[in-house]
């Protein structure tokens, strides 16, 4: 797989960046000079001139008393970010497993060719760039691409040839024919269900005293949505009792799990429910700023969720003095393309404008969070729920779901299967039930939970959906009989976090790359039984990584290794514990070619 | 500040609250192998060297405050293989060779492989390609024998702002950086410091070398953490 997500690698070919000092200085003005805003300084500056030249990193660090190396190690983290070649139309194609289901293949052939360049490449004219990238969240809709912040699904070849047609001839990128994002709810559960105005559910939190209201929210067992399932009151509880000069709600719509799409479906259906549910967040913990973490990927939402904010902000529901109980007003923080920032404390310090490297803990984020004031992070779903349970009840929200897995949970189903979309089930169903609900046939496994989670098989359909059973942040991947599944699968996953580690920790850095390198091998054929003993015994090394991510990476081998252990079997070489993979011929090629001389290999 | 209890390898001592287990550890006696923590220098938990059973559960003890009652297990079977792994994987990751290497005798990375007696990684080498940078009048940076500890970038140009070392990129193929302009002045002293502060030989003093010949170094005699066992002896 060809791994050039970035655009930092490639050669400027004297197309210029184009963002004079007039405008730069405008955009540090807007910022204030404040270096905690470099994210979005960078973002503007990116989308101003199309990359983020040695000039402007210069000038940036001189305004915000920054080295250079400062600005550099923030932009070159986030691979939407690019320090140098510049293209009118960026194309990012994503490459995610269900992408390639799709049919990627033939759209980034139809691309190169009607474009003239290879994927990590920009045409010599300097009008279109080819870039690969991670899930876009729009698995229900694939092949997609994201030119200039706009999404454009369901891509055809014919598609491609019109919309590069187009781009050739300079149109205006909302002017090109095809930019489209479905919702596909296919389910609609009292979370999604429209029965209760806007404001209702925090003029009620604002009549409890906020002790009562996180009393409310833990009596509900509302766990976190985004995968992890940390109880919702008890971050809560410990984020309002921690001292600090402020407190801040931030909500996590960093959705980069490959094949979660829900929450860019609750922020275009229900957009106002999630920012009621990040404002009773505040009163409970006593916060008056709340940050949305979007996505960079979503970039396309901005104007819409502004125009939200400003409604809700004219209808007294955020700003100063809600209910005359309260200020709390709320910005959106654009993330720059980085999986791991989905983890709250990378996800805080990308906020901060640096790289999105998760922090040690303790302290955790409830003590120490966005800058070094005591924060809750919540999930885009966790905060819908909110609203919900404070305006029915947490005995109503109790009668849904399980014991242990109380509520609903909103489901990003795709893959081979007839209806994929987003489903909002109570916990507790099989996976099963999923399967019927969604018309998938001839099913070789089901992916729960994206890449990090578990690859599960047949004889396994019938366990439950929930944190008790199978834990999910949602993200469900159908894969049908005819798929290769480690190769169309595992090693895609595998290269994603080896593309999507920090690079902190070693063994999340360099663990990952082995696995994909002892996986290739026995792709190969020359694998052995101890290449698998070796791949289960590493793990206990990942379970030393600093977080989530780390711990996870190897999930994808380790998974299907236990479920699917005879696809491995079936490759491995017998009778032997030891397959070199030595190319005599090959390796002296390079210096005989040198020398002027015929390789001897029969020593003759 | 308030003191507490804790438990290592089952004996107890009593430690201020805040500090880290690693430093607690080594005031009494204990060696934790450790690679990216320096003291002194804010810790970051990177290289995973000094992960320890903390209260059951694998923690890095250069990031783990102490806190009463807490008992530490610093070393048995496993967590001895999950460091001999990490060393292996780094010295697959990046290009080391120890017989031309000025550092050699003085490596901690080095110093480790041989107290974990690995004479061979166990995996295979990646032999990435990785530049060397001359630009600095006074260091020379050679990024094939970089383990990305950040020390360099935590101790050098104090913990704050504007930095002269980052990092850049991210993954595997994450790298130091640094800001040339704001090391153009380097003095001999800034240069020893920025070579002492790196626990391999990926910053070296320039027009120096060899002072000390390898055979009568630091590691060459007795292996890396004897110095703070010897004192836990004598306790």
């Amino acid at each position: 797989m060809d791994n050039h997500k970035s655009q930092k690698s490639f050669v400027a070919d004297g197309n210029h960046c184009s963002c004079d000092c007039s405008s730069l200085h405008t955009i540090l003005a807007k910022y204030d000079n404040d270096s905690s805003r470099l994210m979005d300084i960078l973002i503007a500056v990116q989308e101003k001139a199309g990359c983020i030249q040695e000039k402007a990193v210069k000038e940036i660090a001189k305004a915000l008393n920054l080295s250079k190396v400062d600005v550099e190690q923030t932009l070159s983290f986030y691979h939407f970010f690019s320090d140098g070649a510049k293209a009118d139309y960026a194309v990012y194609l994503n490459d995610s497993v269900v992408a390639e289901m799709m049919g990627r293949e033939d759209i980034a052939k139809t691309f190169e060719e009607e474009v003239g360049v290879t994927f990590g490449k920009i045409s010599e004219d300097g009008k279109i760039g080819l870039f690969n990238t991670s899930c876009i969240g729009m698995n229900d809709q694939e092949p997609a691409a994201i030119i200039n912040q706009r999404v454009f699904t369901k891509l055809t070849p014919e598609k491609v040839r019109k919309i590069v047609i187009e781009m050739k001839n300079g149109k205006s990128i909302d002017d090109i024919v095809g930019s489209n994002v479905e919702n596909n709810i296919k389910k609609q559960g009292p979370i999604l269900t429209k029965d209760i105005e806007v404001g209702e559910g925090l003029k009620k939190a604002v009549e409890m005293k906020p002790e009562t209201l996180i009393e409310e929210v833990r009596q509900s067992n509302l766990r976190g949505r985004g995968g992890a399932g940390f109880p919702t009151a008890m971050k809560w509880k410990f984020c309002r009792e921690a001292a600090g000069d402020k407190h801040f709600v931030m909500c996590n719509a960093d959705e980069g799990e490959p094949g979660t799409f829900k929450d860019r479906v609750i922020l275009t259906e229900r957009p106002e429910m999630v920012f009621e549910g990040m404002a009773i967040a505040g009163y409970a913990i006593g916060a008056e700023e709340g940050i949305l973490y979007l996505r960079y990927e979503y970039k396309y939402m901005q104007s819409f969720l502004e125009n939200v904010l400003q409604e809700m902000r004219s209808k007294k529901l955020l700003g100063e003095n809600i209910f005359g109980k309260f200020n709390f007003d709320i910005r959106i923080q654009f993330g720059g393309g980085a999986y791991v920032c989905g983890e709250e404390s990378a996800l805080i310090e990308s906020a901060e404008g640096k790289r999105g490297e998760p922090r040690d803990r303790p302290p955790f984020p409830v003590v120490k969070g966005y800058m070094q004031q005591p924060t809750s992070v919540n999930n885009v779903e966790t905060l819908s729920a909110v609203v919900k349970i404070i305006n029915k009840g947490a005995k109503w929200y109790r009668s849904l779901g399980t014991i242990d897995s109380t509520g609903t949970k909103l489901m990003s189903i795709s893959g081979d299967c007839e209806k994929p979309g987003v489903y909002e089930m109570e916990w507790g169903f099989t996976v099963n039930d999923i399967l019927q609900m969604v018309g998938a046939k001839d099913v070789q496994a089901v992916q729960i939970g994206g890449p990090s989670g578990n690859c599960v098989n047949p004889a396994q359909f019938n366990r439950k959906v929930a944190y008790e059973d199978l834990s999910t942040g949602g993200a469900i991947i159908i894969i049908g009989k005819e798929r290769d599944l480690l190769k169309d699968v595992v090693l895609n996953f595998t290269n994603f976090f080896i593309e999507e580690s920090c690079g902190s920790c070693v063994p999340c850095r360099a663990m990952t790359v082995q696995y994909r390198n002892r996986l290739e091998k026995i792709l190969r054929g020359n694998g052995v039984a101890k290449d698998i003993e070796a791949m289960l015994e590493w793990e206990k090394v990942m379970k030393t990584n600093r977080c989530g991510l780390g711990h996870s990476a190897a999930n994808p081998i380790l998974t299907t290794i236990q479920n699917f252990r005879e696809l491995y079997d079936a490759k491995l070489q017998k009778d032997t514990d030891y397959v070199s993979e030595f190319n005599l011929e090959a390796a002296v090629q390079e210096s005989c070619k040198a020398a002027g001389r015929q390789p001897n290999l029969g020593g003759e | 500040m308030s003191m507490v209890i804790i438990t290592i390898n089952g004996k107890e001592f009593s430690a201020k609250t805040g500090e880290m287990v690693v430093d607690v550890a080594r005031k009494n006696g204990i060696y934790i192998p450790t690679l990216c923590n320096m003291e002194g220098v804010i810790p970051q938990g990177s290289c995973r060297i000094c992960t320890c059973l903390i209260d059951g559960r694998t923690m890095a003890a250069c990031t783990t405050p102490v806190s009463h009652r807490m008992n530490v297990e610093t070393n048995n079977a496993e967590l001895e293989k999950i460091r001999t792994t990490i060393v292996e994987l780094l010295f697959a990751e990046g290009n080391h060779y120890c017989p031309t290497c000025e550092r050699s005798g003085n490596c901690d990375l080095q110093a480790l492989a041989y107290r974990f007696n690995v004479l061979v990684s166990q995996f295979k080498q990646i032999f990435p390609t990785r530049n060397v940078d001359a630009k600095n009048p006074k260091i020379l940076i050679d990024h094939n024998r970089c383990i990305q500890c950040k020390r360099c970038i935590r101790r050098m140009g104090g913990s704050g702002k504007p930095a002269w070392f980052s990092f850049k990129d991210r993954g595997h193929k994450v790298k130091v950086n640094i800001d040339h302009e704001l090391t153009a002045d380097f003095t001999d002293e800034m240069a020893q410091k920025a070579m002492d502060t790196c626990p391999v030989g990926a910053i070296l003093k320039k027009e120096k070398g060899f002072d000390v010949p390898i055979g009568r170094r630091k590691y060459d005699t007795e292996p890396i953490g004897t110095e703070i066992e010897k004192e836990g002896a004598k306790l």
